[in-house]
């Protein structure tokens, strides 16, 4: 008797739950249920402190235009951003994922900007079912096969730096002709890894590498770093960091006996007029690798007209486009997976994140965007700028590049 | 007689032996590596050198500030980075003030006389009130308490400035009359350099004799040897510990300004490595002692600047300058281990703590 009716009740329980579970949305992960009027939460963990502030300022930017493009809302639910400072450390990445990923309203995250940041920050949103979309993580390890489970939810729009490195490699020796290099990382891994397959392009081609040398990022004093590059007669020195270390570098191998003609070489991650207010004049002439914004789609006009009269002045870091793109990819896979049933939104957290995986030539501002099996979205179009006086004086990136792979 | 030894040398003191005198060995060593490798030629050592001095003549001003707060009061001022890092900043509005009336290019002089009042006042004023309102009256408290106030201080004092300023970096004009080098007796020296290096050495010098022959200094080193005493021959203990700030201050204001001569960027957080650097070597000189504090900072940075390339080159560690720091704490262990207390630090015969 009493065993009858603990088998009947387990009966009703579990069909009540199936039930209750079918009634509304479906998802291996979890389902976000939204009442009528609660906003659909995207947030950002970007860089916004530090020398780097431009950096997380720019793909904010790209944030706010695409929303506004999208129209604020999806689906009668307005759409709320709202962000952490990841900095652009594996410590602030790691505090603002955790924080992240204790909110339940999150739905997706746009970030981090650095790929120092990701690389811890990236599995603890994954666990927590919120899929990530960087614009400006570059480093390879980041959808490389290898990375492991945590990365499931990871994608970028901006390119892998196996593509930059590669170029940045081909310039300096083809274009240039320059056979001997030194490379400057700090440490971080988007700078590790850039310098290190710069250095692997450009002794395949034949280069000498005279060496491969590191700093850690609050060092202020290059010069005795730079005195031993010299020991090695480079020339030229690919320094792929940031901001402030970067803009050490630049002034003081000017200083240096035996670097006063080297060339300099940077990359995305300093390339812009905050750089310049780093390195003043001794920028002139220096080179960055970086997106090419004259690739960009047709669209990028309008992107430009919008941010002008928005923020009232030109985009101050290369990261806005695919901030923009990174965005709109979100919004529209949420567009597609949201559920409205009664009155209520649901969004299943594995459906947004297979819809955000299966983008296909999308037309994106920075390019057809396909994102393959490991999260790889980009449509890589990086060029070669070279720093005019003009640059520095003004503080504004040079619009055109002095060389392109293509 | 073997029992004798065996009680006087603890078990722990082999260990430490055996941990310094390894890493005696692996740095003459390394040393000697190098030398035979033969990378670098005599300029390229000089240039180390100087880059050192330079660097560690800044660490040493600082460095001086925390051993005089420390011998008057047995604290140790956290806080102080953060004195060292409000002067250049609010300063850096007045030099781009007149870097952008051109000011700067006609009367370099003048301006930089300005630059520097302007960041020593503003250093000594923020170390005064710190004194005034965060550690006096903590004065009796047990010697954890102020030591936290301090922790608490600087954390205060950073994202005041940052609240103030801003949170990205301002770049520091340059100043043209700075540019270029000189050639002195065939060695290429930088410019400003060599200026940071005198403006350093002269600023060291004004500061010992100051507190060596003056009626006030006379005052500020009768209080770090006995407060009571010094209170009873009628001086006022607390208005001395108020210039030991005052002067602390001062000093860290101006090799503010030589940071930023040197290195022309500042930034809200730039006084906390600094900070702890100056820290070290004002615990490598002897931590209380104004001539030790100076030596152990010129010591630190020459060893950032010399070290990785002398010690690891030789080793075969590449990209030795991302491990500057680990060689200059490394540096601190091993005096620590030979010489407790510090180069200069005076065995004390009655505990003063």
């Amino acid at each position: 008797m009493n065993r009858k009716l603990i088998m009947m009740l387990t009966c009703v329980f579990v069909i009540a739950f199936a039930f209750g579970v079918q009634a509304e949305v479906k998802d291996p992960i979890g389902v976000v249920k939204l009442r009528p009027g609660e906003p659909i939460h995207v947030a950002y963990w970007v860089v916004i402190s530090g020398p780097n502030t431009s950096l997380g300022t720019d793909i904010f930017r790209g944030i706010e235009l695409a929303v506004d493009e999208f129209g604020g809302q999806i689906k009668g639910w307005p759409i709320k951003i709202t962000g952490q400072d990841a900095g652009c450390s594996a410590e602030g990445g790691q505090a603002a994922a955790t924080k992240l990923a204790a909110d339940p309203t999150v739905v997706a995250a746009i970030g981090s900007a650095c790929s120092s940041a990701a690389k811890p920050g990236v599995p603890i949103l994954w666990k927590a079912g919120i899929p990530s979309v960087s614009p400006s993580n570059t480093a390879p390890f980041l959808t490389d096969p290898e990375r492991g489970d945590g990365y499931g939810g990871y994608l970028r729009t901006c390119h892998n730096d196996k593509v930059q490195g590669a170029i940045a490699a081909n310039f300096a020796f083809r274009k240039l002709g320059l056979k001997k290099a030194a490379t400057i990382h700090d440490g971080s891994v988007y700078a590790e890894q850039l310098a290190q397959v710069f250095a692997k392009n450009f002794k395949q081609m034949g280069g000498t590498v005279t060496s491969m040398e590191a700093i850690s990022p609050n060092d202020t004093d290059m010069r005795p770093v730079l005195t031993k590059i010299a020991t090695g007669m480079p020339d030229i020195i690919y320094y792929p960091i940031f901001i402030a270390e970067g803009g050490f570098i630049t002034r003081q191998a000017k200083e240096v006996s035996g670097l006063e003609k080297t060339v300099m070489f940077g990359a995305d991650g300093m390339f812009s007029p905050d750089f310049y207010k780093a390195a003043g004049m001794s920028a002139v002439g220096m080179y960055h690798s970086s997106p090419d914004f004259s690739a960009f789609a047709g669209g990028y006009a309008a992107f430009l007209k919008a941010h002008q009269k928005k923020y009232g002045e030109k985009p101050i870091a290369p990261f806005h486009g695919h901030a923009y793109d990174a965005t709109m990819i979100i919004l529209k896979a949420i567009d597609q997976v949201a559920v409205k049933e009664g009155d209520n939104l649901y969004i299943g957290r594995k459906a947004l994140r297979d819809a955000m995986y299966a983008t296909t030539k999308y037309q994106g501002l920075t390019g057809t965007i396909t994102c393959d099996q490991y999260g790889d979205c980009a449509d890589p179009k990086i060029a070669v700028y070279k720093t005019a006086a003009d640059n520095v004086k003004q503080g504004v990136m040079p619009s055109k590049p002095v060389w392109k792979p293509y | 007689m073997l029992q004798r030894i065996r009680e006087r040398i603890s078990p722990t003191d082999v260990v430490m032996w055996l941990i310094g005198g390894g890493l005696m060995f692996m740095v003459v060593w390394g040393s000697i590596a190098t030398l035979i490798k033969g990378t670098y030629t005599t300029r390229h050592w000089i240039d180390f050198v100087i880059f050192g001095l330079a660097q560690g003549s800044v660490y040493a001003l600082i460095a001086t500030g925390y051993t005089m707060v420390y011998g008057v009061l047995r604290m140790i001022n956290f806080a102080h980075g953060e004195v060292f890092m409000s002067g250049p900043y609010t300063a850096y509005f007045v030099a781009a003030y007149f870097y952008r009336n051109d000011f700067l290019e006609a009367q370099p002089i003048l301006c930089l006389g300005v630059i520097f009042l302007v960041s020593m006042a503003v250093s000594v004023t923020i170390a005064f009130f710190l004194e005034r309102i965060a550690y006096r009256p903590l004065r009796g408290a047990p010697r954890l308490i102020p030591l936290i106030t301090a922790i608490g201080a600087s954390f205060f004092l950073q994202y005041l400035f940052r609240g103030l300023y801003g949170s990205s970096f301002q770049a520091y004009p340059d100043i043209p009359m700075l540019e270029g080098h000189w050639v002195i007796a065939g060695i290429r020296i930088l410019k400003f350099q060599a200026v940071v290096i005198v403006a350093a050495v002269m600023l060291m010098f004004a500061l010992y004799s100051f507190v060596m022959k003056s009626r006030i200094g006379k005052a500020i080193r009768s209080v770090s040897e006995d407060k009571e005493a010094s209170a009873l021959m009628g001086i006022d203990v607390d208005k001395m510990i108020s210039m030991t700030f005052v002067v602390g201050g001062a000093a860290a204001g101006a090799a503010g300004v030589l940071y930023a001569i040197m290195f022309k960027q500042v930034h809200f957080f730039m006084g906390f490595i600094p900070g702890i650097k100056a820290f070290t070597a004002a615990v490598l000189g002897g931590i209380g002692n104004i001539p030790g504090a100076m030596l152990g900072g010129i010591f630190l940075g020459l060893v950032e600047s010399v070290g990785p390339s002398l010690f690891l080159d030789g080793l075969g560690i590449v990209a030795p300058y991302q491990l500057k720091d680990a060689i200059a704490f490394t540096m601190l262990v091993m005096v620590l281990i030979f010489r407790p207390t510090g180069f200069l630090g005076e065995r004390l015969a009655v505990k003063k703590a």
